[in-house]
Order: structure tokens, then C-alpha cells, then sequence
């Protein structure tokens, strides 16, 4: 029985949301690695374009439940999240357009576009602070719990309860269908075979007739509809903060190159090896280990490895030992 | 027009801009810009060398600054006498085993067979470290933090002159930035930038949080100062005769004058390091670095040890921002890790040196003046646009009250275009590199 209460209190603290989190890692590493293996640039402006996707999909939100459009137990954000990709996907061709072309036509060098993305970053956190403020903004409304800890208990009369919110079921299954749809884009369409094409050889692909610019939209297309998921979600299940989304780059950049940057599928195993390492070395293991271990040996303090506070510090540090050890990342990604 | 008639416009520029300043609102105002400039054009020289000089894409520069700030702290704050008895030997103890933890992972490293067996060893060396350290830090630290924990808490510093901060602040960006660039130099371009993210968004945290160290989100304020204090400067009787016979008011006079000899310490630094930047450039050494940033692989091939240099010339630039650092929380008398933003401390400082004219010492230099005139004006000029589109709007309505409160964040959006339009129309910047 104690057994079972240490893992459901597991459950409750670690696995869920480290699942949760890392699906939106994942989402936000994806669009990373896309641009990575089309642009070849690190994209520093991705948080930021995290949080415009979302300023837009809350707007639009806010507009809906003025009108009382509600989509009953599911947030109402679900219902904007179109109309959200639609803003930032518009917002994002034209940033193409104005900004990175130039540079893609001169040939500049890799830094040159990382520079230019961060003015691009700047601008659109300008942007974001100034339309929505830099303070926090709650947007989740509908159900809260898929099951609640009251529930649970009464369900199984456990002493420890298990609470999933709606916004972690949902995140998980809206990430599940993304990341097929992707794949299937990226393995079985046309476009996105030129696509894979165009990152792994890209004279080969001129040569073959791809368009490039056609390319290069449709990744910046699919960019935009991954970050504002990644961002919608993200800011469901905890609360849209502008600063919050720019600092998120560090672990979505820790998850891309630990997966191995151009690599999608390395880009999810990078984000929920982030994820996971992260909460587990900050969270407080006294509970679990008070019912998992005998009485002798359970701990005294909180037994939390690092404080929340440095939950930065862990991806750091995951970034480093890859750097160190394998600089490809875990599957085999471009190291050039 | 010659290149030197163009700089002495352009510095004759900045002159004008800042004496408008001054005679627009305050003189007092005018002399801040002048020390904040002073100290900006410090950090440009350092991001300069890196950049300009080597094509290495620091953006980091937040922590190094923040490391100088903590050096102040260390060196001329009195150490707190009972902190110390209480647990700080045992703090210092911890932070040995945790540096010997990782000095003997490395060994183990070293001396280990690859395979299975090294990668065990190292582990068990880690986590076996990790608890033995935890459990002498965290003791020491709590007996540290509750020494009078409303004005102290913490260990405190060596009490030594605040002068001597600034190389030590130098120093300990150095050392941070040796880890980083040990790490993360030889890679790709774009995988420094990111370390360099990381590292400085970990320095901030480490300052908000060890509280045993700085006090974290305490503060620590009335650090010692290289200039008199302003009131004593007003009970000086030599001080106020001397003021009111050039016809000043005693209290202005004593606040400009204690600025102006900061003025004159950070023109010292500015004027060092500038020289040596110089020299630097134009010597054999400059040249080689430059030939490894306009051409890896034939410096390669010439026998340059690329990725030794990089670190050379990665530590420089951080220490030389470490310098700027310390100065500038000796200029604000007080620590407050809160302060530090990234786009403050970051991103302004390239802005500054991609204006300026990167590759240029002169040019980040002027580019530290004039964005960091810019930054200051923006807000109060943006507020006066924003007044002046919404006057036409009734009282109240949502817009107007929303433009007016949001034109503070003009200045992101300010120094992010100018960014682009500098990288587009002109990559080569104000005073480009001959």
C-alpha cells in the first residue's frame, strides 16, 4: 500500500507534469530544429514568437468569450488557437519577408542570421509588452480537473490523490496529434519530402528542381503553427508571462541539441529528457521517499536535490555534458 | 572628408547631445548619462574584442556583469565577524569538496579506461560528492543566513578598498568565462551563443538565490565609495566656500562633484583599456585574430591553434565586461541582483557595438555614448510621441490610457529596429574597421 501511495504521489508531482512539460519543450524544440535543419540558423527569436502566437490566441480568446462562444468543457483557447497560428504565421512570413530573405540572397554567415534573429526577437517582445503588458494573464477557463484529488481518493480510497488538469490531458493529446501530423507531413508529402531534401543536401535539392523559397515558407508556416501551439499550451496549463516565454529558449535550445539539432525526432526525446531531469532534481522527494523507504531511513529534510530556483541550471548542465561529450546530440544531428 | 574629421564630428556629435541634455533639463542628469556612458562604452570595448576582433557571439555579457557587481561586494563590504564564526568556515569547506568533487570526476576521467567502467566511476565520484557536499553546505549555510538575517546574513567581504573590486571583478568573469568557452569554443558558431545564454541566466539565479553570498534579492546596499559622500561634502566648510565663491548652490555643486570624480575614474579605466585594445589590434597578435575570423581554415593551415586563441581572446572580452561591471555597482553603491535584465545588459551592449562599428575600438566606444543616450531618452521621448498622437482621443478612452502606459516598452522595440536597420543598411556600422 505504501508502495502504491509513492508512486501516485510520483505521479502526482513528478510524472505528469514533467509529461506535460516536456510535450511543450518538445513542440518548442521542434520549431527550433525545423528552422535549424531548413535556415541553418539557431533561432533565438522562437520564445518570443512562443508569446506572440499566444498574445494573439489570447486576444482572440478574450474576443470569443465576450461573445460567450465557449467550447463547454475544453478552454476556449482551443477555439482561437487557429485564428492564433493564422496572426503569427502572417506576422512570421512578413518578418521573412522584410528581414531574413535579404540575408538568405547575400549567402551571410550563420551568425550574421542568429544576430538578425535577435533584433527580430526584441522587436517582437516589444511588440507582445506593448499590445498585452509585461504582467502575467490567465487565460485557461472550462473544466480544471480531469480528475481531481477529491475524486481520486474517494475512487480508490488511497491516502495520497492523483489531479489531472484538463490543460495537461490536452497538452499531451494536442502534442500526440501535432508531432503525427508533422511526421506524416515531413515522411509522406510531397512538400515535406522536398523539405527533408532541402536540409540534407540543399545543392542537391536545387538541382532537383525544389523551389527554395517555397521551402523556407512553408517551414516558417509550420514554425509559426508549432510555437503558438507549444505557447498556447504552455500558458494554459501555467500562466502567459512575456519574460517567462523569452527565458524559456534555454531549455527548448538545451532540448534541440540534446536530441541533436536538425533532428525532429531528437528534438522530443531532448525535450522530455529535459523535462524529466528538471523536475526530478527539483523536486522534494521527502514524501515519495518517506512512503517508498522504511521508517529508518526516511530522509529529514526535503530532500530536493536543487531548489526550483535553478531549474534553469539543470538544462544548462545537460547542455554542457553534451557539448562536452557528444556535440551531435543524442541522435546523430549536424554538428556543422 | 578624412576619417579623423568624421570622428571628431561624431564625438563632437555626442558632446552637443549630451550638453543639450544638460542645459534642456539637468545638468545633474547630464553627468549620469556621461557615467553610464562611460561605463557602456567599457563593456563595449569588451564585446568588441570578441566580436569585432574574433566573430565570437557572446550573449552572455548580462552574467559577466553581474559577476563584477558580486566582486564589489566580496572585496570592500566588512565581513560579517559572527556570520563567519557561525558557519562560514564550513560554507568554505563545502565549496572545496564541491570543487574537488568535479576536479576528481576529471581525473577519474583521465585516468579511467574508456567505456563503461569510466563512465560509472565518474558518476559515482558526482552524486557521492554531490551529498557529501550538500550536507556540510547546507548546515553552514543556515547558520550563516540567520545571523541578524534583516542586515546581514550573509558571510560579507574582505573589507578591502572598493578600487581593488574592479580587476577582481575582472577576474571572476574571466574564470566563468574560461568554463564556457572550454565547453562550448571549437563547436559551432551558434552552440557559444547559447552557453553563454545559459550561463548568464544561471549567474543571475545564483545571485538572487545564495542569500549566504550577497544577500540575493535582499540587496546589499551602502557598499563603500572611492568618492566623499555628498553631505559630508556639505559640511566641509572649505567645500561650500569654495562653491558659493563660483556662485553654486552648495547642495547641486556637492552632487555634481562627486560624480565628476567618478567620471574621472571611469575615463581613467576607459582610457587603459582603450590604449591596450589599440595596441592590441594593431600588433601581430590583432592581426592573427583577425585573419582567424575573416579565415578559419587557412589560419588553420598556418599553424594557428584556432580554438586556443578563441578562448584567449573569449576570457579577455568577459574580464574587461567583469571590470565594467564592478564599476558600475560601485557607481550605484548597492548590489541588486533583480536589476539585471537581459535586454539591459545583453543585447543593449551589442546594439552598441553594432552601431558603433564592430571591429573598431573607436566605434564601440562612440556606439556605447550614443545608444546608451539614446536608451535614457527613449523613454521620455516615447511618452511625449504617445502624447501627442493620443491628444486628439477623448479623456479616459481604452487606447489612449493603454498607449500612454505602454510607452515604456518603446525601447525595445527602439534599439530592435535600430539593430536591424544597422545590420541591413549598414553592417559595417558608424566608424567602420579599416
Amino acid at each position: 500500500m505504501d508502495l502504491l501511495n509513492a508512486f501516485i504521489t510520483l505521479s502526482n508531482f513528478v510524472l505528469i507534469p514533467a509529461i506535460a512539460y516536456g510535450s511543450q519543450l518538445a513542440l518548442g524544440a521542434l520549431g527550433v530544429t525545423l528552422i535549424y535543419g531548413i535556415l541553418r540558423f539557431s533561432n533565438f527569436a522562437h520564445g518570443d514568437t512562443m508569446a506572440f502566437g499566444t498574445m494573439a490566441t489570447i486576444l482572440i480568446t478574450w474576443a470569443f468569450q465576450a461573445a460567450g462562444i465557449s467550447a463547454g468543457p475544453l478552454p476556449t483557447a482551443l477555439l482561437a488557437l487557429p485564428f492564433g497560428i493564422a496572426v503569427c504565421a502572417l506576422f512570421v512570413l512578413a518578418t521573412d519577408r522584410g528581414v531574413y530573405r535579404f540575408y538568405r540572397e547575400q549567402k551571410a554567415k550563420p551568425i550574421i542570421f542568429v544576430m538578425v534573429s535577435l533584433g527580430v526577437m526584441f522587436i517582437m517582445n516589444g511588440l507582445v509588452r506593448f499590445i498585452i503588458g509585461p504582467n502575467d494573464q490567465r487565460f485557461a477557463d472550462g473544466e480544471r480537473f480531469i480528475i481531481s484529488v477529491r475524486e481520486f481518493k474517494a475512487l480508490t480510497g488511497l491516502k495520497e490523490g492523483l489531479a489531472i488538469k484538463t490543460t495537461q490531458g490536452l497538452t499531451v493529446i494536442t502534442a500526440i496529434i501535432v508531432v503525427a501530423l508533422l511526421f506524416y507531413f515531413l515522411n509522406r508529402t510531397r512538400t515535406g519530402k522536398s523539405m527533408r531534401a532541402y536540409s540534407d543536401n540543399e545543392d542537391l535539392a536545387l538541382l532537383s528542381g525544389i523551389n527554395p523559397e517555397r521551402v523556407v515558407m512553408v517551414t516558417w508556416l509550420i514554425v509559426a503553427a508549432l510555437a503558438t501551439v507549444a505557447g498556447v499550451l504552455y500558458g494554459l496549463d501555467k500562466s502567459f508571462k512575456p519574460f517567462v516565454y523569452f527565458q524559456l529558449l534555454l531549455p527548448i535550445f538545451a532540448s534541440a541539441i540534446v536530441g541533436g539539432l536538425g533532428n525532429p525526432l531528437g528534438a522530443i526525446a531532448g525535450g522530455f529528457t529535459i523535462a524529466f531531469s528538471e523536475v526530478i532534481i527539483t523536486y522534494a522527494w521527502k514524501k515519495v521517499a518517506g512512503y517508498a523507504l522504511p521508517d529508518a531511513l526516511a530522509p529529514d529534510g526535503l530532500a530536493q536535490l536543487l531548489s526550483t530556483d535553478y531549474k534553469f541550471a539543470v538544462s544548462f548542465v545537460i547542455l554542457l555534458i553534451v557539448l562536452l561529450f557528444r556535440p551531435t546530440g543524442l541522435f546523430a544531428g549536424k554538428s556543422v | 572628408m578624412t576619417d579623423t574629421t568624421r570622428n571628431f564630428v561624431y564625438f563632437g556629435f555626442i558632446a552637443a547631445l549630451i550638453i543639450g541634455t544638460g542645459m534642456m533639463t539637468s545638468w545633474n542628469l547630464a553627468i549620469t548619462i556621461v557615467n553610464f556612458g562611460l561605463i557602456s562604452a567599457i563593456m563595449a570595448l569588451g564585446v568588441n574584442l570578441q566580436w569585432g576582433f574574433a566573430g565570437l557571439f557572446n550573449v552572455g555579457i548580462m552574467g559577466f556583469v553581474a559577476l563584477g557587481g558580486l566582486a564589489t561586494v566580496l572585496i570592500s563590504m566588512p565581513p560579517v565577524g559572527e556570520a563567519w564564526a557561525a558557519g562560514g568556515l564550513r560554507v568554505i569547506l563545502a565549496l572545496i569538496l564541491g570543487a574537488a568533487t568535479i576536479v576528481g570526476a576529471i581525473l577519474a576521467y583521465n585516468a579511467l579506461p574508456k567505456g563503461y567502467v569510466r563512465a560509472l566511476g565518474m558518476i559515482v565520484i558526482l552524486i557521492a560528492g554531490f551529498f557529501i557536499y550538500r550536507g556540510v553546505f547546507d548546515g553552514g549555510v543556515q547558520a550563516v543566513e540567520a545571523v541578524n538575517p534583516a542586515n546581514a546574513g550573509y558571510l560579507g567581504g574582505l573589507g578591502l578598498p572598493v578600487l581593488m573590486a574592479w580587476p577582481v571583478g575582472g577576474v571572476l568573469a574571466a574564470g566563468a568565462a574560461w568554463i564556457i568557452g572550454k565547453t562550448a569554443l571549437g563547436l559551432r558558431s551558434d552552440y557559444l551563443a547559447i552557453a553563454t545564454l545559459g550561463i548568464a541566466e544561471i549567474i543571475i539565479a545564483v545571485l538572487k538565490n545564495e542569500d549566504w553570498l550577497a544577500r540575493g534579492v535582499k540587496n546589499v546596499v551602502g557598499l563603500p565609495r572611492p568618492a566623499p559622500y555628498e553631505i559630508n561634502l556639505q559640511k566641509s566648510e572649505t567645500f561650500v566656500e569654495r562653491v558659493i565663491n563660483l556662485g553654486l548652490d552648495p547642495v547641486t555643486a556637492s552632487t555634481l562633484w562627486v560624480k565628476t570624480i567618478y567620471a574621472g575614474l571611469f575615463t581613467a579605466v576607459l582610457l587603459i583599456l582603450f590604449l591596450l585594445a589599440q595596441r592590441a589590434l594593431h600588433s601581430p597578435w590583432g592581426r592573427m585574430m583577425r585573419a582567424i575570423r575573416d579565415n578559419e581554415v587557412a589560419a588553420e593551415a598556418m599553424g594557428k591553434d584556432v580554438t586556443a586563441r578563441h578562448l584567449q581572446i573569449f576570457v579577455l572580452g568577459s574580464a574587461i565586461c567583469g571590470i565594467a561591471g564592478a564599476m558600475m555597482t560601485t557607481l550605484d553603491g548597492q548590489l541588486t541582483p533583480g536589476t539585471y535584465q537581459p535586454l539591459r545588459f545583453t543585447f543593449l551592449i551589442w546594439v552598441m557595438v553594432i552601431v558603433g562599428g564592430s571591429g573598431n575600438n573607436l566605434g564601440a566606444v562612440l556606439g556605447g555614448f550614443l545608444i546608451w543616450w539614446l536608451w535614457v531618452m527613449v523613454e521620455p521621448i516615447g511618452l511625449w510621441v504617445m502624447q501627442i498622437t493620443t491628444s486628439g482621443m477623448a479623456e479616459g478612452f481604452w487606447l489612449r490610457e493603454h498607449l500612454l502606459d505602454s510607452a515604456a516598452h518603446m525601447r525595445l522595440l527602439t534599439m530592435g529596429v535600430v539593430l536591424l536597420l544597422v545590420l541591413r543598411f549598414s553592417p559595417r556600422g558608424l566608424i567602420p574597421e579599416r
